[in-house]
């Protein structure tokens, strides 16, 4: 006689007790801590923070050593922290203009006016295994530059000349940034919804879509005008002062892309922007979002959509990585109800299908018959 | 409002029943608006929770905001309160809301469930809170929200009448059997979520309220008790939810949602009750009968 499953509760446990001995490994070894994480991986805690969409190394450190060094795990894992935090606005503009790149490259001038600067790059490393284990030079061998000139943004000084689109088109109107964490999101959205839903969206899906534009689908003719990475501060004006007072200081990668453009019936010749921008060194997820920023613009300049990466329900849909991981990962929850309806349908259909089998096999022997006489 | 405090170790720490007040506040009006407007999907800025999407996170929100002191909570997944993930849910509540908890039908206030709804009849005063995964009964057949949306308002549901035609024309009968569409209080078109159409006749005037949650999607419908709930199908090929042709295996019940199992690997199967509560009574109370009758006899 069957006896119902029991003892979910008891499997739980046993399964996250589990679940902590295969993330402890060695017991020999000493526990990596938070702090090591958030140091020596800033580049991983990077992509947490931001698709995490929250600013904070130390806990995105922690999200990724409690999930095993499983990102989706970790992003998911601040995600839920964020949410429940009380939302008091949203903080002044940031001057990226202003900020001391420690990184900045364009690949449209040769040179630029304060300068190209590699910065912390893994671009022209050795992809070799470094003997030491760390991969690539000391940190003795860093020779300190002082930078004091300034670096005014590349996309400005095309649209200088007039030869770029302007950053605030006509008729601009500065609305209200909604905020995609609080309020619904209904299609068709604002660019403001779709640059925040692209900043928190999946870099690897935002880095392969950003790649099919570049293959043909849905082509922008991108060059990268600019890269920079550096610290900006940032300024929240609290309602009861009525002034912006400084919260502190944050890092940043900010990509421009720059894009030819022909023009339209009612636009001159010029070139067109995307942009991505991303907390710390995220410099392929800014590349990525910039490129697929440009994409979904195809409206403003009378683009045919002619490609996935153009579609903004699709493309924004798509992204979050939190709910794709979700949703896929779902269908091993049992299903077996539906499951059973299904197989009763199925063998309907089946018993359905043989009985007109039988049918017909024994009708076209009469129709011979009848053929013959 | 509840305020979250900075724990002495740097730890976060979360609110009372895990969401934020002001989240509760905006999930309860979505559901407001939902009840005013039986079976349309409104839009709500739905919020991560601590387990992942397409697990109930839509059914978690909607029982974080409507659920207080007084309530007793049962969670049910394929209609069985054991069933892994209905034990994880329940064990979220009792721990971030301090939720009373249950396993009987009856002693409920609420109910969150995915894919059944029980065989007991509902109550007055139970809540039904389904776990979503596809909120848009259109969803198949046209993939664009913007679309969908449209035709909603426009009560433009041809659409689906010939998905069913097709099925008729093709198979001879209706070949949906789960999350089978039904017009809601003569209007709106409605996911009954992945329900079996089994349970679909359960939501025609039912008594209880039924709240839907989709977290990932954004979406929270709702009917009302006393709602007119029909489900599609034709003059000549009305709609016909699933029949068993055999009793429980365990509790002798019919009329049921039976599970199939496998006892072995020679094609052996036997059918016991998907609603564990229902099947685990009836057991109890055929056994208190035969006590009875014993007693009976020996008196």
């Amino acid at each position: 006689m069957y006896v119902a499953v029991k003892g979910g509760e008891k499997a739980i446990a046993n399964a996250h007790a589990l679940l902590a001995k295969e993330g402890r490994g060695d017991a020999a070894s000493p526990r990596v801590t938070y702090e090591q994480i958030a140091g020596q991986m800033p580049v991983l805690v990077a992509r947490v923070m931001n698709e995490g969409s929250m600013y904070d190394r130390e806990l995105a450190a922690r999200a990724i050593l409690q999930a095993q060094g499983d990102v989706l795990e970790a992003i998911t894992l601040v995600r839920s922290y964020r949410t429940t935090l009380p939302r008091y606005g949203y903080t002044e503009p940031v001057d990226t203009a202003e900020l001391p790149p420690q990184r900045r490259v364009s690949a449209t001038f040769k040179d630029i006016p304060g300068g190209q600067q590699l910065g912390a790059t893994f671009d022209y490393t050795h992809r070799l295994f470094a003997e030491n284990g760390f991969g690539g030079p000391t940190i003795e061998d860093e020779n300190e530059v002082e930078h004091d000139e300034e670096m005014p943004r590349v996309a400005d000084l095309l649209g200088a000349e007039a030869l770029m689109e302007p950053e605030r088109p006509r008729g601009f109107e500065d609305v209200e940034p909604s905020d995609i964490t609080r309020e619904p999101m209904v299609f068709p959205i604002s660019r403001a919804e779709r640059l925040q839903a692209l900043a928190r969206g999946d870099e690897g899906f935002l880095l392969s879509l950003g790649y099919s534009t570049q293959r043909g689908f849905g082509r922008t003719h991108p060059f990268v005008g600019e890269v920079r990475v550096g610290e900006v501060e940032v300024d929240y004006v609290a309602p009861e002062l009525g002034f912006a007072v400084p919260l502190g200081r944050i890092e940043l990668t900010e990509c421009q892309m720059v894009n030819q453009f022909t023009g339209s019936a009612d636009t001159p010749a010029q070139f067109t922007r995307g942009y991505g921008l991303v907390f710390g060194r995220a410099e392929r997820k800014a590349m990525s979002m910039s490129l697929v920023d440009r994409a979904l613009r195809h409206e403003e300049f009378a683009e045919r959509i002619v490609a996935p990466a153009q579609d903004e329900e699709f493309v924004v849909t798509h992204a979050d990585n939190v709910e794709a991981a979700g949703f896929v990962e779902h269908l091993k929850l049992p299903h077996y109800v539906d499951f059973q309806a299904e197989l009763g349908l199925v063998r309907r259909l089946n018993k359905e299908f043989h009985e007109r089998a039988d049918v017909a096999a024994s009708a076209p022997a009469a129709e011979e018959t009848e053929a013959l006489a | 409002m509840t305020e979250i405090q900075a724990s002495p170790a740097h730890l976060p720490s979360y609110n009372v029943g895990y969401l934020d007040e002001q989240t509760k506040r905006m999930i309860r009006r979505a559901l407001l608006r939902g009840i005013a407007i039986p079976g349309f999907q409104v839009p709500f800025a739905s919020r991560e929770v601590p387990m992942p999407r397409g697990w109930g996170t839509g059914g978690v929100q909607v029982t974080a905001s409507i659920i207080g002191e007084s309530d007793t909570l049962k969670v049910i997944d394929q209609g069985a309160d054991d069933t892994t993930n209905a034990v994880s849910i329940r064990a979220f509540f009792a721990k971030v809301a301090g939720a009373a908890t249950t396993t009987h039908t009856e002693e409920a206030s609420i109910i969150q469930t995915r894919h059944r709804i029980p065989e007991a009849e509902l109550g007055e005063d139970q809540i039904m809170v389904y776990q979503v995964p596809i909120p848009e009964p259109l969803r198949f057949l046209e993939p664009r929200e913007t679309e969908t949306r449209r035709m909603h308002a426009l009560e433009e549901y041809g659409l689906i009448y010939v998905k069913l035609y097709e099925d008729i024309a093709k198979f001879g009968h209706i070949a949906t059997t789960y999350a089978y569409p039904v017009i809601v209080n003569g209007r709106y078109l409605m996911d009954p979520s992945p329900t079996p159409s089994f349970d679909n006749p359960k939501l025609h005037q039912s008594p209880a309220l039924h709240l839907y949650g989709a977290g990932r999607e954004k979406r929270i419908y709702a009917v009302p008790p006393y709602t007119d709930v029909v489900s599609l199908g034709f003059e000549d090929h009305p709609f016909q939810p699933q029949v068993f042709e055999q009793p429980c295996a365990v509790c002798g019940s019919t009329g049921v949602y039976l599970d199939e199992i496998i006892t072995d690997d020679e094609g052996g199967v036997m059918y016991a009750c998907s609603d564990t509560d229902h099947c685990e009574r009836t057991v109890a109370a055929v056994a208190a009968l035969a006590d009875l009758e014993t007693e009976e006899v020996y008196a």
